[in-house]
C-alpha cells in the first residue's frame, strides 16, 4: 500500500480548505484514482484549526481516515502548531505553509517549505478567497499528485460561476511561486532556515 | 444505455440519490446535523422531477407526513439523527402495524441525547431494533461506503414497497458524512414492480393468507387503517386468535424473504482462526486489516461484514463461528450487536468486544493489536 498518498489541508475556517479539498478530491476522480474526502465538522470548523483530509491512492481506500500524512499544507499559525506533531515520518512528509499567517518555528528536520500564498492572492490577483487554489497550485507543483491541465480543469467545474478562470489563474500562480522556490517574497519573521 | 462516469459523492447524497432512483418522490423531515445534506439534496432535485419535499415542524410531523403519503401511493423517506430517530419512534410502530412502506434514515452521531452532534456513533444499534414497543419486525440496513449507501437505499426502498414494511437505514457520521469516487449510472430508474399494479380481484388490505399489496387510498378500495391490532379488512379487534395471527402474519413476511433482506460478505481465509464481525463504518477498518494480514500475510483471518443488521444474521455468525476460534466485534459503542453474535455463536468460538466511544473511528490498529493475542 506504499501508494497511499494522505493529504491533510489545515487553517482557519473560512480560508476555503474544504472546498480546496473537494477540489482536489475532484480532481482525483477525473484523473482515475480512487479517493476518499473527509473533513471537520465541528466548532473549530467554523474558526480556529479546521482540517480536511484527502487519501488518494490507485489501490481501493479501506480506513478514509488520515493516519499517516504525507503532505500536510498550514494556511494559519494555530493548524501549523496543532498539525505538524501528527506527522509520523518527518522529514518525508511534505510540509507547506502560508508565510503571511505562519511565522514557524520551523525545525530543520521537517523541511517546511513556506510561501507567501495568501499575500501573493491579493496583491497579484487581487482578492484573497484564491489564495486556497493559489495553495493547491503550490501543493501539486511540489507533489505532482494529480496530472496539472486535468486539475485546471477540475477547478474550473467546481468554482463558483463566473469565477472558475480567475481561479485557474490562482493555481497556476501557485505553480509559479513553487518554481521561484521556497521562501521567496515573504516577510522577513518567516524566513525559512535552509 | 446510460452515461455512467465516476463522481465525487457523500454518503448522505448518494443516499438521496438512491432513493430518487429507487422512485422516492416525497421526503418530509427536519434538519440535524450529520443527515442534514439528504435532506439538502432532496430539497434540490424533488421539485423539478415533480417530487414533493416538506420540512415539517419537527421529526414526529415528518414520520407523520411520510407515512400519509405512503398511504396516499408515493414512495417516501425521511432523514434523521438519533435525537429525532427517537421522537419518530411511536410513528414507526404504527408503520410497522399498518403495514405502510418507508425508509427512515437515522445518520447516527454520539449520544446519549443530543450528545456530541459532529462525532460518529454506532450507538443506535438497540433502539433501530426495539426503539418502538411491542414484538414487531424490522428491517435495518448499515453501509460501510457511499456506493453502498446508494445500492442500499434503493433496496430499502424496495423491499419496503415489496414487503409493507418500514426500512430503517443505519448510518453514521463517518459514512454519511465522507466523499468517495463512485459510479452511479446517470438517470437510473432502480424500481421494482408498483405493489398496486397487481392486485387480485379477492383483495384484502390485511390478508390472513399473507403478504397483500398495498393499495393507495384513492385507487377504488376502501378499508380502515388502524395502530390497534386489526381483521383482514383493517377493522380494530381483540379477538386472541386474530391478534396472534396477526402478529405471526407480519413477522412471517420477513422469514420468507429472510434470504433477500439478510445481506452480508465474508472476506478472508477459508479456514480462519480470528474472525471480525462488524458493521457500519467500522468495516473499513477491519477490511484495512484483513487486507494486510490476510491478502499479503496470509493469516488466518476473516472478515464478516453485516450490511443487514436486523433481521440478525443469525446462520451466515453461526457459519464463520464453526470455523473461528476467535470472533471479534469491533463497534463504536458499549457493545451492542456483541450480546446478539454470543447469543448465536453459543460455545462455538470466544466472542471478544472492542468498543470506542469517545466520538472517533475505531482505527485499524486497535483491531489488529487485538488480533494479534491469537495469531502469534
Amino acid at each position: 500500500m506504499g501508494n497511499r498518498q494522505e493529504i491533510l489541508l489545515t487553517g482557519a475556517g473560512g480560508q476555503g480548505l474544504i472546498l480546496a479539498s473537494i477540489v482536489l478530491a475532484q480532481a482525483a476522480v477525473n484523473d482515475n484514482k480512487n479517493v476518499v474526502q473527509t473533513q471537520s465538522y465541528g466548532p473549530e470548523a467554523r474558526g480556529g484549526a479546521s482540517m480536511a483530509g484527502v487519501i488518494i491512492d490507485i489501490d481501493t481506500i479501506e480506513y478514509p481516515k488520515v493516519v499517516n500524512p504525507t503532505v500536510l499544507l498550514c494556511l494559519n499559525q494555530a493548524s501549523f502548531n496543532k498539525f505538524l506533531p501528527k506527522i509520523k515520518k518527518v522529514g518525508e512528509c511534505v510540509v507547506i505553509v502560508d508565510s503571511t499567517f505562519v511565522s514557524g518555528p520551523f525545525r530543520d528536520e521537517y523541511k517546511v517549505k513556506s510561501y507567501p500564498i495568501t499575500r501573493m492572492a491579493k496583491e497579484k490577483i487581487g482578492k484573497e478567497v484564491v489564495a486556497n487554489m493559489l495553495a493547491l497550485g503550490v501543493l501539486n507543483a511540489a507533489t505532482n499528485l494529480i496530472d496539472r491541465d486535468i486539475f485546471r480543469e477540475s477547478i474550473f467545474e467546481l468554482a463558483p460561476k463566473g469565477s472558475g478562470e480567475l481561479n485557474q489563474q490562482a493555481f497556476d500562480l501557485g505553480y509559479r511561486l513553487y518554481e521561484q522556490g521556497s521562501g521567496q517574497g515573504m516577510e522577513e519573521s518567516a524566513q525559512t532556515p535552509q | 444505455m446510460p452515461e455512467t462516469k465516476p463522481v465525487l459523492m457523500q454518503g448522505n447524497e448518494a443516499c438521496a440519490e438512491g432513493a430518487i432512483s429507487a422512485g422516492v418522490r416525497f421526503y418530509a423531515g427536519y434538519p440535524i446535523t450529520p443527515s442534514t445534506e439528504v435532506a439538502e439534496k432532496m430539497a434540490a432535485r424533488l421539485p423539478d422531477i415533480g417530487g414533493v419535499f416538506i420540512q415539517m415542524e419537527d421529526e414526529i410531523a415528518s414520520m407523520a407526513a411520510v407515512i400519509g403519503a405512503s398511504i396516499g401511493g408515493m414512495r417516501t423517506l425521511t432523514a434523521t439523527s438519533g435525537p429525532g430517530f427517537s421522537l419518530k419512534q411511536e410513528n414507526i410502530g404504527y408503520a410497522i402495524m399498518a403495514e405502510i412502506p418507508c425508509v427512515i434514515v437515522n445518520v447516527q452521531r454520539m449520544g446519549p441525547s443530543t450528545g456530541v452532534p459532529t462525532a460518529p456513533s454506532q450507538g443506535d444499534v438497540m433502539q433501530a431494533r426495539w426503539g418502538t414497543h411491542g414484538d414487531h419486525p424490522v428491517i435495518v440496513f448499515s453501509p460501510a461506503s457511499v456506493y453502498e449507501t446508494y445500492y442500499l437505499t434503493i433496496a430499502a426502498v424496495n423491499l419496503s414497497q415489496k414487503l409493507r414494511q418500514p426500512v430503517i437505514l443505519l448510518l453514521d457520521e463517518v459514512v454519511g458524512h465522507m466523499r468517495e469516487k463512485v459510479t452511479i449510472p446517470k438517470d437510473s430508474k432502480l424500481m421494482v414492480e408498483k405493489a398496486s399494479d397487481n392486485v387480485p380481484a379477492d383483495w384484502k388490505p390485511y390478508d390472513d393468507k399473507g403478504l397483500a399489496p398495498l393499495v393507495p387510498f384513492g385507487f377504488g378500495h376502501y378499508y380502515h387503517v388502524t395502530g390497534l391490532f386489526h381483521d383482514q379488512y383493517g377493522f380494530p379487534t381483540g379477538d386472541p386468535p386474530q391478534v396472534e395471527r396477526s402478529l405471526d402474519r407480519i413477522h412471517e413476511k420477513l422469514l420468507k424473504y429472510r434470504d433477500e433482506v439478510v445481506l452480508t460478505n465474508y472476506i478472508g481465509h477459508k479456514e480462519p482462526r480470528v474472525v471480525i464481525i462488524t458493521y457500519g463504518c467500522t468495516v473499513r477498518s477491519a477490511r484495512a486489516v484483513v487486507k494486510k494480514a490476510y491478502w499479503n500475510n496470509r493469516m488466518p483471518v476473516g472478515l464478516l461484514s453485516l450490511q443487514t443488521l436486523w433481521p440478525f444474521p443469525d446462520k451466515e455468525v453461526r457459519e464463520v463461528a464453526r470455523k473461528a476460534d476467535v470472533i471479534i466485534v469491533p463497534e463504536m459503542n458499549m457493545g451492542q450487536i456483541v450480546g446478539e453474535v454470543e447469543r448465536h455463536v453459543k460455545d462455538e468460538a470466544e466472542v471478544v468486544p472492542l468498543n470506542r466511544y469517545d466520538g472517533e473511528m475505531i482505527s485499524p490498529d486497535q483491531i489488529s493489536e487485538l488480533m494479534g493475542r491469537w495469531l502469534s
